[in-house]
């Protein structure tokens, strides 16, 4: 029972994790709550199905289609709507992300319509298997595995490579890496490509987990994850993957107790208590002041 | 090598330096000093590129570079240590001087620039696996100048490198100042600590609220009554 608990709040959370990695990310580089990357998460989403259902490409194209789709209109996003106003005040960069999310959400609705849609049935055609006792779905395992990877190849890129060691620094001194010689114009821009990707990769998981795409299911999944990196301490990589998992094993947990009626507002419920005691989130630096 | 030519820098509706006109020519080491918010550190970002100049000229090596990109003002030549050393506290001793020299394509050019940093501060040798903020103010110091030098600037703009150091610690910075000059590279060298600023110097130019009022060899300053009252503390 337990273990099954478990294994459900790690499977949502792994999806969180994913989504609010992009919300921290660009947090550190930029000190911008991208508003829009909820529904880069649901773009995804969407062309993962595209590509699943009427390409019918099996589950690991489609999701890698819909990573570059998600990563280039991350970019493109940035570029037209947020680069404008980099030297402009933090509220007129807020108010043209909450733009931004506006018009992907009405334009996924003109186009694929206001209802739902799920994934073909054999998109992955899930198995209930036991493990240690608890009743499993190969789906749950599938994402829950999934995310880790694509969490380690995040790790390896901003530990291990030249240029995401350039992000961490930028992240930490936007000037001081601009000393250095490094294109901070350039970084942030791959800062949002690997954002977006993951959040895309969260969209077609979340599709599948849950048989459902539609145009708003940016906001929830959005507001959750960014409650998720919050928790864990904006900015911080690790804390964003804390928060995510801390919070989809608490909701499944909260839901299983009973609370079902609760569970959107459990993420925020914990959100306040943790911010009380900890403002600056479990894993985060001490706020400092951002260019 | 670097020429500036009637300089403006206005931040918003401040004016914080205004028709700044200065050379520095290969191989020297010249001195910029002043009080605080005089408008030192507003004139190496300009030519950093960090600040946006409003009017004026900046030239390096004959070419102009205003207006220019700061990453590609590094790949010319022109590497700054800035005001308050900024290394990269989450990042390890060996990740920063790497980021120093980001600008190396070359694998081997970066080893060797780390190598040359390492011989002239064995100290970062010893803890190059460390966290950078976890070092002392000196060691900071050390670090953020040793960044600058992995890419072998052929100019270096230094930011009052004596700032919050004890005296002991001060005087082997300027040591190593004078040894980096040596070694071929053009110094330009911020300071309100006048006194050894104008020791190591060849040439000077004393800036008040973003004007030059005065300039000259480093000599001729160290015995201007006018410094010596406002910069040197009085004493002969
Ligand atoms: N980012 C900024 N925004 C507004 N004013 C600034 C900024 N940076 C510096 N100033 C102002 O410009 C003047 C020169 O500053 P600065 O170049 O830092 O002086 P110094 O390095 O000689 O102490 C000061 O009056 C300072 O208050
Ligand atoms: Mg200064």
């Amino acid at each position: 029972m337990f273990l099954q608990q478990l294994i459900n709040g790690v499977a949502l959370g792994s999806t969180y994790a994913l989504i609010a990695l992009g919300y921290t990310m660009v947090y550190g580089i930029i000190a911008l709550i991208n508003f829009a990357h909820g529904e880069i998460f649901m773009a995804g989403a969407f062309v993962g199905l595209l590509l699943a259902g009427v390409f019918k490409l099996n589950l690991f194209l489609a999701m890698a289609g819909a990573m570059v789709f998600s990563m280039a209109l991350g970019v493109g996003v940035e570029f037209i709507a947020y680069r404008p106003l980099r030297n402009s005040s933090r509220l007129s960069a807020l108010i043209s992300a909450i733009g931004v999310s506006l018009f992907l959400s009405t334009l996924a609705m003109l186009l694929f319509g206001a209802n739902a849609r799920g994934f073909p049935a054999n998109a992955f055609p899930s198995r209930q298997i036991q493990i240690l006792g608890a009743e499993v779905s190969t789906l749950q395992l599938l994402i829950i595995a999934t995310s880790a990877c694509l969490m380690l190849a995040l790790e390896l890129i901003v530990k291990r490579t030249r240029t995401g060691k350039a992000m961490r620094a930028a992240s930490e001194d936007y000037t001081a890496a601009a000393l250095m010689g490094i294109n901070v114009n350039f970084i942030v821009s791959f800062t949002f490509a690997l954002g977006s990707a993951l959040a895309a990769a969260g969209g077609v998981l979340v599709g599948v987990l849950f048989n459902s795409v539609s145009f708003n299911m940016g906001l929830n999944a959005g507001i959750k994850a960014f409650a998720a990196a919050v928790l864990g301490g904006i900015g911080s990589i690790p804390g964003a993957v804390l928060g995510g998992l801390l919070l989809g094993i608490t909701e499944v947990t909260g839901v299983a107790l009973g609370y079902s009626s609760w569970r959107d507002a459990i993420a925020f419920v914990i959100l306040v208590l943790v911010l009380l005691v900890r403002p600056s989130g479990l894993l985060g630096q001490k706020m400092q002041k951002k260019v | 090598m670097l020429e500036i030519n009637g300089l403006s820098v206005c931040y918003g509706a401040i004016r914080a330096l205004h028709a700044f006109s200065c050379r520095v020519g290969q191989g020297e080491i010249v001195a910029l000093i002043g009080s605080n918010g005089a408008g030192k550190s507003t004139t190496l970002n300009a030519v950093s590129g960090i600040v946006p100049a409003s009017g004026g000229s900046i030239s390096f090596k004959g070419e102009e570079i205003r207006g220019i990109a700061p990453h590609r003002i590094v790949r010319l030549g022109i590497s700054q240590v800035p005001e308050g050393r900024r290394v990269f506290g989450r990042m390890s001793v060996l990740e920063n001087l790497e980021m120093g020299g980001y600008t190396l394509k070359e694998r081997k050019r970066l080893k060797e620039g780390m190598e040359r940093v390492f011989s002239l501060f064995p100290r970062l040798a010893e803890r190059r696996n460390q966290q950078a903020r976890t070092l002392s103010g000196g060691e900071q110091q050390m670090l953020a100048m040793g960044r600058a030098l992995v890419a072998e600037p052929q100019l270096l703009l230094l930011d009052e490198p004596s700032m919050g150091l004890a005296p002991l610690l001060v005087e082997k910075v300027f040591e190593t100042i004078v040894e980096i000059n040596r070694m071929g590279t053009t110094i330009v060298l911020v300071e309100q600590n006048a006194h050894m600023a104008l020791a190591i110097a060849s040439r000077a130019y004393v800036l008040e609220s973003g004007e030059i009022v005065l300039e000259g060899s480093s000599a001729d300053l160290a015995v201007d009554p006018a410094v010596q009252r406002a910069y040197l503390g009085g004493a002969v």
